[in-house]
């Protein structure tokens, strides 16, 4: 794997190598001493043109645990007008010698132009662009499932016929994006609840279901909901009437909670509006698995640095899709 | 003083070989085994011979953007690609919206000697949209303005829009639309629909274009003028223009070679040089704007040749500059889209790329069959041609082409501009007339 910019293009024998590579990661992090040599004299830049402390801390102690160099750069300004571009940071990276560029960047797209331009040799990994994709977020959201659903049997199976029910704010997240291609190639069926005004306008082509009615879908008895963060900047922008409209109609409240089957689970990306999406109880009850999620992330990400870093096996095995 | 030049053998509209005798900047013989004698031979033979062509939407960035485009970089570009006159837009630092402005461009044009200049004006005083720039003395001055436009922006308001087609009514003057209402099309990257979805980009909606066209053609039929809509882009504008027409309505449309050969499928690996407004449209406006133009619903092809400097297109996509050289590769595009489709006759090449943009810009001079007596405006084309559009292959001072590594048929051999050849055998003249 020479990048990680996104699920869409990763196969499902790609995918299910990074979820099983996690397992094994996992398990070293239930021993006394988490650290592993594997990465030592290898470095990692964590290159944020965006704040996002948990994601950043996530990924570093990732690298960390792998024995990796960090270098965290936090990138103010992002276009050619405003201080420093992208090209030049590139270009800077490789000077200092980056084995791997951690990248989160509020423009969608920026990390394949920063993989494609030939500025940088370094493997690039996509740590959420704009609202195009969060294939980590993705990877450990999938890996959260199987683990709940499977447990220890949990390598090598796909997540076939497994329901997951998608709620929000489906047009500027890319960590919906990102589930829906790998939830999908995955073998799971995706439906997408939202507000009519935030869906893209035309998804005709992916592979999901779209409903508006959040009641409906839960009738249903799906085995995991995923409520996506409502970002308060879009109620000005009269996506939808209020706050308190928003949450009647799509929030997940205890009610609704309880109509689901015992054994569903309940995700979130991190970080919640309590009372808007999710509701306290939903959010800490069992079957939420919130912090499972922070957990399996650092599983997930070392897998992905390994793989990034450690060369070509996983392109020997199942050749470069893209 | 013009040298005398003699095209052998060129291949006429009518699809006739013949010689094309060329002399005191006029078309002085056509026939069969002219004499030479006092002229410089051509071989021409096979060459396609067009009228000079003609654009209509050209940014030539002098004065204030000289980093990327310069009067005469941008009219280099024009002859290597066949041109003989271009409308320059009045995005300049300052804005061409008064008479001093346009005549410093018409005598930029003058000095630089490629191509004819003929500049627009704008609509509204700094392109801001709020009151009408002094059209009248735009006009009345020696660059004779014709053409109005706030290209870049859209004349949004609706009762500006309506004084401005009613007042260029005094001096026989069209209002050159940008369609694209601004609310619609806020933070907006890329063509709206099944790409940007997957690619996370703010979409352009292709009604945002159409709804600005509709109420457009109604406002130039109540008030009786004419309209031109620039650089149209979708389908739905195409099937506005064509119920406009059927009615009577006095309005011209324009597409540009891109919008004839691209699609919004090219926006998948965020390569800014495919960003431009309006944006790349799906492969069924492709296909609709194609059926438009042949049909005559859509009048020319302009080509929006918008320089840009290397560091606006290699950075992310949103922060990319939106824009595309065109000059040097419109002829070639449209031989792909529309003849080698077998849309278009190359009588209607010489059509949509001379005779109808000059007759739309009220420009003397430009766009008149090849015939003894006409001014020898012409361009020579070989159509047998074929290769790969490389950045040599652009001459004006920026290289943001969308077609550079893109195999396009076709190769322009001649320019001839006033009577003597700004390109010749496909290298650019230094000093042409001289």
């Amino acid at each position: 794997m020479r990048h990680l910019l996104d699920t869409r293009g990763l196969s499902r024998a790609q995918a299910l190598r990074i979820l099983d590579v996690a397992e094994d990661m996992a398990d070293t992090q239930s021993r006394e001493v988490k650290k592993l040599p594997t990465l030592r004299g290898k470095t990692v830049v964590n290159l944020f043109f965006e704040d996002s402390t948990r994601t950043r801390i996530s990924f570093e102690a990732a690298a960390k645990r792998l024995s990796a160099d960090v270098i965290n750069f936090a990138a103010k300004g992002s276009s050619v007008s405003k201080g420093e571009s992208l090209k030049d940071t590139a270009q800077t990276l490789e000077a200092m010698g980056a084995d791997a560029v951690v990248v989160r960047h509020s423009a969608s797209g920026a990390p394949r132009t920063l993989a494609t331009s030939g500025w940088i040799s370094a493997g690039v990994v996509n740590a959420g662009d704009g609202t195009h994709e969060h294939p980590t977020q993705a990877l450990l959201d999938a890996f959260t499932i199987r683990k709940r659903r499977f447990g220890a049997d949990s390598r090598s199976r796909g997540l076939d016929g497994v329901r997951v029910v998608i709620v929000g704010d489906v047009l500027h997240s890319r960590v919906a994006r990102s589930n829906l291609w790998l939830l999908s190639t995955l073998g799971a069926e995706v439906t997408l609840v939202t507000p009519p005004t935030l869906i893209p306008q035309d998804v005709r082509a992916w592979p999901a279901r779209v409903l508006y009615d959040l009641d409906e879908a839960l009738a249903e008895g799906p085995e995991a909901v995923m409520m996506l963060r409502i970002q308060l900047e879009r109620m000005n922008a009269a996506f939808f009437p209020s706050e308190r409209e928003y949450s009647r109609r799509w929030g997940l409240d205890s009610a609704r909670v309880e109509m689901l089957p015992g054994d569903s689970l309940v995700m979130h990306p991190g970080p919640m509006n309590r009372g808007l999406e999710i509701s306290a109880d939903a959010a800490d009850s069992p079957r939420s698995t919130v912090l499972e999620q922070v957990a399996n992330g650092v599983s997930v990400r070392m897998a992905v640095l390994y793989l990034l870093l450690t060369g070509e096996r996983m392109d020997d095995e199942m050749g470069e899709k893209r | 003083m013009s040298e005398a030049l003699i095209f052998r053998g060129a291949r006429l509209l009518g699809g006739d070989g013949a010689d094309i005798l060329v002399r005191d900047g006029v078309i002085a013989e056509i026939g069969s085994h002219l004499s030479s004698a006092g002229a410089r031979v051509v071989d021409a033979d096979g060459l396609v011979a067009l009228p000079g062509l003609v654009d209509l939407h050209t940014h030539l960035r002098e004065p204030g953007y000289e980093a990327s485009e310069t009067v005469l970089t941008g009219t280099r570009a024009a002859a290597a690609g066949g041109f003989t006159a271009v409308f320059a837009m009045p995005n300049t630092s300052p804005v061409a919206d008064s008479a001093g402005v346009v005549e410093q461009e018409l005598a930029l044009g003058e000095a630089a000697g490629y191509a004819t200049v003929q500049p627009i004006g704008a609509v509204t005083v700094g392109q801001k949209g709020e009151r009408l720039a002094e059209l009248g003395a735009m006009a009345s001055s020696r660059a004779k303005v014709r053409v109005f436009s706030d290209d870049g922006f859209c004349v949004w308001d609706p009762l500006i829009m309506r004084r401005a087609l009613e007042y260029v009514k005094a001096f026989g003057g069209v209002v050159a639309q940008h369609a694209q209402d601004p609310r619609l099309t806020e933070g907006a990257q890329m063509n709206e629909g099944a790409v940007s979805a997957e690619l996370g980009l703010t979409g352009w909606p292709a009604v945002a274009e159409e709804s600005i066209i509709a109420r457009d053609v109604l406002l130039a039929e109540h008030v009786g003028s004419r309209l031109h809509v620039c650089h149209l882009s979708t389908a739905g504008s195409v099937d506005l223009i064509r119920w406009a027409k059927k009615r009577g309505i006095a309005v011209t449309a324009e597409v540009t070679p891109h919008h004839l050969l691209l699609t919004d499928e090219l926006v998948r690996g965020y390569d800014a040089r495919f960003k431009v407004n309006p944006p790349l449209r799906r492969e069924e406006d492709v296909l609709a704007v194609r059926e438009g133009l042949a049909d005559g619903t859509i009048d020319i092809v302009a080509t929006d040749h918008a320089p840009h400097p290397r560091e606006s297109k290699a950075c992310e996509w949103p922060a990319a500059a939106n824009g595309m050289v065109g000059l040097e590769s419109a002829l070639r595009v449209v031989h792909e889209a529309m003849v080698e489709t077998g849309l278009l006759e190359w009588t209607d090449v010489a059509r949509v790329l001379s005779a109808a943009p000059a007759r739309i810009g009220s420009l003397a001079g430009h766009g008149t069959p090849l015939a003894v007596g006409q001014p020898a405006e012409l361009t020579l084309y070989d159509a047998e041609a074929r290769g790969t559009f490389t950045e040599a292959d652009l001459r004006g001072r920026s290289v943001n082409s969308p077609y550079v590594g893109r195999a396009l048929p076709g190769q322009v051999r001649w320019t001839v501009h006033r009577g003597y050849a700004t390109l010749a055998d496909g290298a650019l003249v230094e000093e042409p007339g001289a």
